[in-house]
């Protein structure tokens, strides 16, 4: 009966294409877009800071260029590497580990982000 | 995909053992492996800020472990497999765009990628070594 009652709408709602399956796959061109410019900050604030001391180094992150710039590296860089290792995941693995290994992998990218993220703040603001 | 209920061994394409490699399938597994690769290296930049993190002494311990041959081999590796994974990345977004999907256009941009990964590599530790000195 309740199927009887139900709209043709109501039906189709959860079925099929719902508009939002390309969604992961835009955000990890997103941020590879992201990632061209603040990869490239980072390797030519590398390059220019070789052979710093560890004050040299406190002073760089500190400007806020620097560690606005980091912190967005750091997002856009996990964000990036979560949606890909997840797609090389569904790629190979084919066993009952799917699921498992595709909750561990962003649970460590979530906590490498978050550990990135409260690395740069206390070298920013002391401890 | 679970295995279906016809799980007979079928013969699989490409065969992989008898496959003859070309520029295309090797970038596109390349692309594959160094970003792999960068998520370890991904793992050793949050390694270095927590360092750094820690006061002078952790950061300097790293600092050395990363001047060591050991180190130095991981980062040329890691400049390696970054610029392959960026100047490659970039190429992927070209063809998400629509461009560079004829032959003779995904050979060029193929062999521009590796030619500029090898150029940037070599480039970029030329001037970190200029700098240090």
């Amino acid at each position: 009966m309740a199927k009887r009652t139900r709209s043709p709408l109501g039906r189709a709602l959860g079925l099929g294409s719902a508009k939002e399956g390309v969604e992961p796959w835009l955000r990890e061109r997103a941020a590879a877009v992201a990632l061209i410019p603040l990869t490239l900050w980072l390797v030519a604030s590398i390059i220019a800071h070789t052979g710093d001391g560890y004050a040299e180094f406190v002073a760089w992150l500190k400007t806020p260029v620097a560690t606005c710039a980091m912190i967005l590296l750091l997002v856009a860089l996990f964000t990036h590497m979560s949606l890909g290792l997840q797609v090389i995941i569904e790629d190979y693995v084919h066993s009952a580990a799917k699921t498992p290994s595709l909750i561990v992998m962003r649970l460590a990218c979530f906590g490498l982000l978050a550990l990135g993220i409260l690395a740069v703040l206390r070298i920013v603001f002391g401890h | 995909m679970l295995a279906s209920p016809d799980a007979r061994d079928r013969p699989r394409s490409p065969n992989i053992q008898i496959y003859r490699p070309q520029l295309t399938s090797v970038l596109s597994i390349a692309n594959r492996i160094s970003g792999v690769f960068l998520s370890l290296a991904a793992i050793g930049l949050v390694a270095w800020l927590v360092a750094a993190a820690e006061g002078p002494q952790t950061y300097l311990a790293v600092q050395g472990a990363l001047a060591s041959l050991l180190g130095r081999i991981a980062l040329f590796a890691s400049t390696f497999a970054f610029f392959l994974h960026f100047c490659g990345g970039i190429r992927h977004l070209a063809w998400d765009a629509g461009y560079g999907f004829e032959l003779r256009a995904i050979y060029a941009s193929g062999w521009a990628v590796v030619a500029a990964s090898v150029a940037l590599t070599v480039a970029v530790w030329i001037a970190a070594l200029f700098v240090m000195s």
